[in-house]
């Protein structure tokens, strides 16, 4: 196992160094809800009468997540082992250097036990989930915490994993589990988190 | 003609419809802080409109706030001035005494059919003179955005340029579990939630007509582009596809968004179709550098600029939409972000990094030369204004996310705040149609 994931690290490195973005497509993709949005809004300025509009109502503020998990009904659900404290898939955060995407060597267990679970349970779905910190463009934060997701993916595929087993998404600077403006939540905003549908 | 021979009837038209009609919310009005103004201000005197007081004060008031926020007038008492549009009731002598170099007078009147009539004349005090003057006629919800162009005509006439106190900006309030995308005056009053989530709303876009915005809501799980009609409300996705999709900017002419996906890994610059009933169309991939590349912005010359950090550090560069070789366009420093060209494509403002700070700053593409604007130490997400001399912007001050504006030279700087309200992500929507 050291070996494969010096092999695996070594491998993610080269990806990293030469850019590759050589990531197969079409983990199962997260659908949108298209029809849910026609909802979005009343008002219409033009006309005199009614032109008191209630504004912008609640379009997207339910947020079920039932794409994801109703598609990937597995393991995952409901498998105690995930989230027994003793055991290292309990363990789901992955956290980085400033503006780095790389994955350090002290998350090895951690990602070696998740690759064995979804090796071992084909049903299961991960989904991998980017964060950044709040400095810098929003909008390259997106990307960065996408990198930082997708590098999470590859040393799991690395590890055997089936990439169809693995989705990810960034939520940037978006959601940051500690909103104070200082290096401690900083670094714990910079992180990667590991969600099983159903979860 | 029944008005005074040297009024100039120039204009005579109905503001309708570039006008919401909707009730102001509540939530997130700003307010508005001058913390600089130009070197030098023109002393403008504005009296109290003649009309039924409830018409006509806050039509004046408007004016008077208006031309008082632009930082290059400055206004100068006006208790007392004969409520009156005739130019033979203008005291010449009494504005002198004032040490007003203009003044504005005016009346709203009641027409027929509900309407109002709006007449304003700007005089020239060391020459007692007119200068302009125009007669509006407008229904009642309208009253406010006539003030407004009002006072875009008077700062045009003494600064030689176009206002944009007509136009709108688009912005971002984030209270606590509650996004809200916002469409309000240049001023920051009637402000409408065209949308509210839970989740994170960011990087609006207005179309170049000012009839829609794209947007990215997180409302599914993960970052989508939306577009959504600002008069009716509809929205829908840009493009159903697997993966993020970021960053939307629109073409000059409206007709195809450019927009950051993760959907063939990393981070990359799709195109697709903008029109209504058949977004997403045609969709394609434009950048193909396996580094991160996001932020576009449309620029009027055709070009795509955005960042990327193909090169090793964040810089900027610029596209054709046809693909091809991309250019880089930022030298200096190790983090240059979001790129917005100016209307006339001779400059852009885009966000610097230095440390732990970062400031706006402007390049001018001819000689390079780059002018820091704002000294941070979180300015981010600036968006010119259409007449390319003023640039909104996110900053953070007392611990919260304000709005901010800074001219184009750095000088006149505005915090527009909220006092319940994070307030962040402006984007300046163009001239009212």
């Amino acid at each position: 196992m050291k070996l494969l994931w010096k092999l695996a690290a070594t491998v993610t490195a080269a990806l990293v160094l030469a850019g590759c973005s050589s990531t197969p497509e079409n983990t199962s993709p997260v659908e949108d809800r298209t029809a849910a949005t026609g909802a979005a809004t009343g008002g219409n300025p033009g006309a005199s009468t009614s032109g008191v509009s209630t504004g912008a109502t609640t379009a997207g503020t339910a947020i079920q997540g039932n794409n994801a998990g109703s598609a990937a009904a597995g393991a995952g659900a409901t498998d105690p082992a995930l989230r027994d404290p003793r055991s290292p898939l309990s363990r789901r955060e992955i956290f980085y250097d400033f503006d780095s995407f790389v994955v350090k060597d002290e998350y090895k267990p951690l990602l070696e036990a998740h690759a064995a679970y979804l090796k071992r349970n084909r049903s299961a779905r991960l989904t991998v989930e980017g964060n950044t910190d709040d400095r810098g463009s929003r909008e390259y934060n997106l990307a960065l915490g996408q990198k930082r997701a997708e590098s999470v993916k590859r040393v799991l595929a690395l590890l055997g994993v089936s990439e169809a087993q693995v989705e990810t998404v960034s939520f940037g600077e978006e959601k940051p589990r500690n909103p104070a403006a200082s290096e401690p939540a900083w670094s714990e905003n910079r992180r990667c988190d590991l969600r099983y549908a159903g979860e | 003609m029944t008005v005074s021979l040297r009024w100039s009837w120039l204009k005579r038209f109905a503001c309708t419809s570039a006008v919401l009609a909707w009730l102001p919310s509540a939530q997130a009005q700003l307010t508005i802080d001058i913390v600089g103004v130009g070197a030098q201000q023109i002393p403008v005197a504005v009296a109290s409109f003649a009309g039924p007081d409830s018409n006509a004060l806050p039509v004046s008031q408007v004016i008077e706030a208006d031309l008082a926020r632009s930082g290059l007038l400055k206004t100068v008492n006006g208790n007392g001035l004969p409520r009156s549009g005739e130019l033979s009731a203008v005291p010449f002598a009494d504005l002198k005494a004032r040490g007003a170099d203009a003044a504005v007078f005016g009346s709203v009147q009641p027409a027929t059919n509900g309407q109002f009539q709006v007449s304003f004349r700007l005089v020239d005090v060391a020459r007692a003179t007119q200068l302009t003057g125009f007669v509006f006629t407008v229904n009642a919800r309208d009253l406010r955005a006539t003030a407004h162009r009002i006072a875009d005509l008077v700062y045009e006439q003494l600064i030689g340029e176009k206002g944009v106190f007509s136009t709108r900006l688009a912005y971002v309030a984030k209270s606590p579990g509650r996004f809200q995308l916002i469409v309000a005056d240049s001023d920051g009053q009637n402000a409408i939630a065209i949308f509210n989530s839970t989740e994170p709303i960011i990087s609006p876009a207005w179309s170049p007509d000012g009839s829609r915005i794209a947007y990215v809501s997180f409302e599914g799980r993960k970052p989508s582009v939306y577009v959504q009609s600002v008069t009716t409300g509809e929205r829908a996705l840009l493009v159903r596809a697997s993966g993020n999709q970021s960053a939307p900017a629109w073409s000059p002419d409206g007709s195809r968004i450019v927009f950051a996906s993760s959907h063939a890994g990393g981070t990359q610059l799709f195109i697709a179709g903008a029109v209504p009933g058949a977004l997403g169309a045609g969709l394609r991939r434009l950048t193909q550098s396996g580094a991160i590349d996001t932020a576009p912005n449309w620029a009027t010359d055709g070009r795509i600029y955005f960042m990327s950090d193909r090169g090793g550090s964040p810089q900027i560069y610029r596209v054709s939409p046809d693909g091809g070789g991309a250019e880089r366009v930022s030298f200096e420093g190790s983090y240059n972000a979001n790129p917005r060209v100016a209307a006339d494509g001779k400059s852009m403002v885009f966000v610097r990094r230095e440390g732990s700070r970062e400031m706006l700053a402007v390049q001018d593409f001819a000689s390079r030369q780059v002018q820091v604007l704002t000294q941070g130490p979180v300015d981010e997400s600036p968006s010119f204004a259409p007449n390319g001399k003023l640039v909104a912007y996110a900053s953070i001050y007392n611990g919260r996310g304000v709005l901010a504006t800074v001219s184009a030279d750095g000088r006149v700087k505005q915090r527009l705040g909220a006092s319940n309200a994070d307030i962040r992500e402006p984007a300046w929507g163009p001239y009212p149609r």
